[in-house]
């Protein structure tokens, strides 16, 4: 096996993004490890459009927005593995890969670039009692069928979320001929983008009971009926609020999870928040020299951003090996509190960034007409106004080296959701 | 004055975009934060249209469908023709991103396109 | 006309049949379902206890201590896994210690070995998660953990390779004297047996009745569980049982034999037999029942919860042997808790039974071994590469929770009895049965079954042929 300096792993559009600014950086010895049988990951699958309005100023399906990437990565003469499976990481970024042609091997790589996206919440973790026949789907596995395979799997279908995939899904499967009775969230609000709303449900009728669960599945063989019953404010069921749908299909798309098992057996420490990895501002995680980008980090909403931040994760990678690691060891913390969950990065060097990082995060709850208010120390510096902010929807702070350095003595940042 | 509230589609921020229309012409666009929110209530209201995305069957591909879109927006009221008009579609590989799959879809004067490409085996 | 039929392929019903194969015998097994393993033994404990539980001087407490006994020797020649971990008994300092004394005098009674009762102290050390509340415990070396599925498949497997036949997909609707024996309506012909075995489960009841004048009555009794990741697997080491008190049995906390933590079950009697639906309240209340023995219990970490039916009989002892008034009609019936404990032991005593009743010979070309699906995580990478080497499937993953192959899930389909649907490829090879639950790789094995099985796409099912995965092609339903 040849040797690779850098190994990006998982060719979805955080790995390929990586890739190409890594070789843009200088470095020549980069090796992408897929283990779909294509690059691109799950935008293959992804068919409507929407995607990069900011990357490309136009509006792309998922196989588009991936091409202009694979495009990139093969004028580029980068390497890549399709149909191989990481195993393991190790803690000295020895990677452990395996595909059918190679059999098992191992690459000592001098950086290596998280890039293996985000997981469904399925059935079982959210506990949904009922019987466990076929007909419960994710919405992505329900996507995948449709859109790669051309397989119908329902005809009368109940939504449990209302997260991207699964508004694009109820018009998808509409499309397609399925009739789809109801998206029932769980949460007083939308988990979704409000286009989504609008383009997915509004259009064809489709009703969004906010505050709703599921709470039986029936079907022994197939699902045979869901029934929904509204929740209270401790989000559990209220009795005598039940709904029942006879329908053969359920859908799920209740959240998605980082795909953190490889990062958290080589020993990256993991947010309890996001599931990701803890990063610095150039996108490192606790261990040297491995980086992580896309929605192994945290689950974005649009893929424009983990371009972005995949670009950021692949030049620092490759400077790393470059130039290799120099650091004053100053770092500050910033702190998300009142609404903000988390950022990413959690810690910013002021001594070693960049001129300018984007601090990205979601916030915990609607908010309508706040602000976003960025602390120095106890000196705000900077507030911006913002008509809705929502769960569903990152937001983002971008904090500059020239601002900080005017602060020396600051021990932290606080980022805060305030009064406009 | 008759009011229309609306959420933008123009872009993920999703503004709440309210249209103030007399006699079916509108009179007023307040909410939107950019000038593509004013264009999209003003279309919305007098003559909403959608991007359609799809896909259809390819042969001798390395899949076995082929993704697709209008190439352009279409009346909203076509979608469901439009997606029918797909059902009977099928195109040989290999396919290009942009070849056509299917010329003036539903009269409408926009083509239906391949949004992937798919090699020949 | 069969020597003998076994009507049931659980796990009672192929250890019957494995041992009967070790005779010269024309056995048939005879299962409702498409596969083996769908009723009570795709969903309880997957313990193997000790043997202290049962009233000394039952069938339970024997054939438990006896079948516990032979699991060694037996997942080494049937090469399934099996793990000693042991197990633990705890009392919290509200409960009374003689209960726990009773329970040491019982196990010792029915023969239970290496029974100790130890302090918090002792606990600790083997047991750092365990509740602040736990005083004293009763340990139980012998205790165990096995796979219900492979050891199931590993009986029928063996069996089938002897010589037994298997008919799936059939349905027993009668039983009725005829003649010397007994003649089986099924919804596929009419089976005829000289002797007949009742391994039916909860509907064991049903069978025998067909036959017997001396009733008997099963209820279902169903368990709810949660199953939760390998990230919580080491949680606990050994099975964590709670001391029986006025809060009812308590649950277990217990590490799987595949490195997962299990906890439950529930235990309420439900008038369907089919009744396999887990519930908001049950679901709900393990989490709190397990804080009582094993604290901070990651019920976040949960992956997939189910529920399965324990077949209790009213007089509360399995009821094994030939029935009274119908001889060559044998029952193997009432097989709750410990019933996977005893299942080997049961499997002898009633196949020595038939055998006497037909006077079997030894059958000199039995083969009592068998070899499992390959496991290749447990192998070093020279021999993955080696495998791999030889068939390319085994270096392409497919279940990427897993980490299984298609390799494995080739051979899945293509062994003796092999898989026909997700679920039999699921509970053969443990793929889709990680944190993602088969959302990745569900679509992958319905491309390898349709291929492999081969059968359309639209035939591809869960489990059982009506458990449909798809409806047709888009726009075409």
């Amino acid at each position: 096996m040849k040797n690779y300096d850098l190994v990006i792993v998982g060719g979805g559009p955080a790995g390929l993004a990586a890739a190409v600014a890594a070789r843009d950086e200088g470095l020549q010895d980069i090796l992408i490890i897929e283990r779909d049988h294509e690059l691109g990951g799950i935008l293959n699958q992804c068919i409507h459009n929407g995607f990069g309005l900011h990357t490309f100023k136009e509006e792309l399906t998922g196989p588009e927005y991936a091409q202009r990437f694979i495009d990139q990565v093969l004028e580029r003469g980068i390497d890549y593995k399709l149909n191989t499976m990481v195993m393991d990481i190790a803690p000295d970024k020895t990677i452990t890969a395996m595909n059918s042609t190679d059999g098992m091997f191992t690459i000592p790589a001098k950086a290596v670039v998280l890039a293996m996206g985000c997981r469904e919440r399925s059935r079982g973790a959210l506990n949904i009692p009922g019987y466990r026949p076929a007909g419960i789907f994710s919405a992505g596995t329900a996507q995948r069928l449709v859109n790669m395979e051309g397989y119908m799997p329902g005809r009368r279908v109940v939504i449990l979320g209302s997260g991207d995939i699964g508004l694009i899904m109820a018009r998808r499967m509409t499309l397609e001929g399925a009739e789809v009775l109801v998206v029932a969230e769980l949460m007083p609000y939308s988990g979704g983008l409000k286009r989504n709303i609008v383009q997915c449900l509004d259009d064809f009728g489709i009703p969004l009971k906010l505050s709703h669960t599921v709470v039986d599945i029936e079907g022994k063989e197939r699902v045979e009926g869901i029934t929904i019953a509204e929740v209270g404010p401790d989000r559990k069921p209220i009795p005598g609020t039940e709904i029942h749908y006879d329908c053969d299909t359920l859908l799920l798309s209740c959240g998605l999870i980082p795909e953190n098992e490889l990062s958290s057996n080589s020993g990256v420490e993991l947010s309890p928040i996001t599931s990701g990895p803890i990063v610095n501002d150039s996108l490192e995680t606790s261990i040297d020299g491995v980086f992580a980008c896309g929605n192994v980090l945290h689950v974005h909403d649009l893929v424009d951003f983990v371009s972005q931040e995949a670009t950021q994760a692949g030049k620092n990678a490759a400077r790393y090996i470059l130039q290799g690691k120099k650091e004053s060891g100053r770092k500050l913390e910033i702190l998300p509190v009142d609404g903000v969950r988390y950022t990413v990065p959690k810690y910013i060097r002021p001594d070693d960034m960049e001129d300018t990082v984007t601090v990205r995060f979601r916030v915990g709850d609607v908010y309508k007409n706040k602000a976003i208010a960025t602390y120095f120390g106890d000196t705000q510096i900077s507030k911006r106004k913002k008509q809705v902010m929502a769960p569903g929807e990152m937001e983002q702070v971008v904090i500059t080296k020239k601002q900080l350095s005017e602060y020396p003595d600051i021990s932290n940042i606080t980022i805060k959701i305030e009064e406009a | 004055m008759e009011e229309r509230h609306l959420t933008c589609i123009g872009c993920p921020m999703g503004c709440q975009i309210t249209v103030k229309m007399e006699g079916g012409e509108v009179k007023e666009v307040t909410g939107n934060t950019c000038k593509r929110g004013d264009d999209y209530a003003r279309k919305e209201v007098t003559n909403p249209t959608r991007i359609v995305t799809s896909t259809v069957r390819v042969t001798g591909g390395h899949l076995n469908m082929v993704s697709c879109k209008t190439k352009t927006d279409i009346p909203k009221g076509k979608i469901f023709d439009i997606a029918k008009a797909l059902e009977s579609v099928e195109v040989a590989a290999p396919v290009k991103i942009g070849d056509v799959v299917m010329a003036n879809v539903c009269d409408t004067g926009v083509d239906v396109i391949a949004t992937k490409n798919i090699r020949a085996v | 006309m069969y020597d003998v039929a076994i009507i049931g392929g659980g796990v009672i019903g192929s250890a019957i049949a494995r041992e009967l194969s070790k005779k010269k015998v024309n056995a048939v097994v005879i299962e409702r379902e498409q596969d083996l393993c769908c009723g009570t033994t795709k969903a309880n404990s997957a313990i193997i206890h000790g043997g202290y539980d049962a009233k000394p001087g039952s069938l339970k407490a024997k054939l438990n201590v006896e079948g516990n006994g032979m699991f060694d020797k037996l997942s080494e020649d049937l090469d399934f896994p099996f793990k000693r971990n042991g197990s633990l008994v705890v009392r919290t300092a509200d409960q009374d210690r003689a209960v726990l004394d009773e329970l040491y005098d019982q196990g010792i009674k029915n023969g239970v070995p290496d029974l100790k009762i130890i302090d918090r102290d002792e606990i600790l050390k083997m047991e750092p998660n365990i509740a602040d509340e736990v005083v004293d415990a009763l340990y139980v070396p012998t205790g165990g953990i096995v796979c219900p599925f492979h050891l199931n498949y590993a009986l029928a497997e063996n069996a089938a390779d002897n010589g037994v036949e298997f008919k799936l997909s059939t349905e027993v609707k009668n039983v009725k004297k005829a003649g010397e024996g007994y003649a089986i309506e099924t919804n596929d012909g009419t089976i005829e047996a000289k002797t007949v075995v009742n391994a039916a489960g909860v509907y064991a009841d049903e069978i025998h009745n067909m036959v017997s004048g001396k009733k008997i009555h099963i209820v279902a009794r169903r368990g709810q569980y949660c199953l939760l990741d390998k990230t919580a697997g080491n949680h606990v080491s050994h099975t964590i049982f709670q001391l029986p008190s006025k809060m009812g049995k308590g649950v277990l906390v217990t590490p799987t034999v595949h490195g997962n933590l299990l906890v439950g079950p529930t235990a309420e009697d439900v008038d369907n037999k089919e009744g396999v639906n887990t519930t908001g309240d049950g679901l709900g209340s393990l989490g709190a029942t397990a804080a009582r023995s094993v604290k901070n219990v990651p019920m976040r970490s949960v992956i997939t919860s189910f529920a399965g039916l324990r077949a209790h009989e009213d007089d509360g002892d399995f009821i094994l042997g030939e029935a009274e008034d119908a001889p060559g009609f044998f029952d193997a019936a009432g097989i709750e808790s410990p019933g996977l404990s005893s299942a080997p032991a049961i499997g002898v005593m009633i196949a020595g039974l038939v055998s006497d009743k037909l006077g079997l010979a030894d059958d000199p070309d039995f083969n009592g071994k068998r070899k499992g699906i390959l496991n290749p995580s447990n192998m070093s990478i020279e021999e993955r590469n080696e495998l791999i080497k030889k068939n390319p499937a085994y270096g392409q993953i497919i279940c990427r929770c897993e980490s299984i192959s298609e390799g494995e899930i080739l051979d899945a389909i293509h062994r003796t009895l092999g898989a026909k649907d997700l679920d039999g490829v699921k509970r053969r090879t443990r793929a889709g049965m990680g944190r993602c639950q088969a959302g990745f790789c569900s679509p992958r094995v319905m491309e390898i079954l349709e291929r492999e099985v081969p059968m359309s796409a639209f035939d591809v099912t869960k489990n059982g042929p009506d458990a449909k995965i798809v409806f047709g092609y888009n726009k075409q339903i």
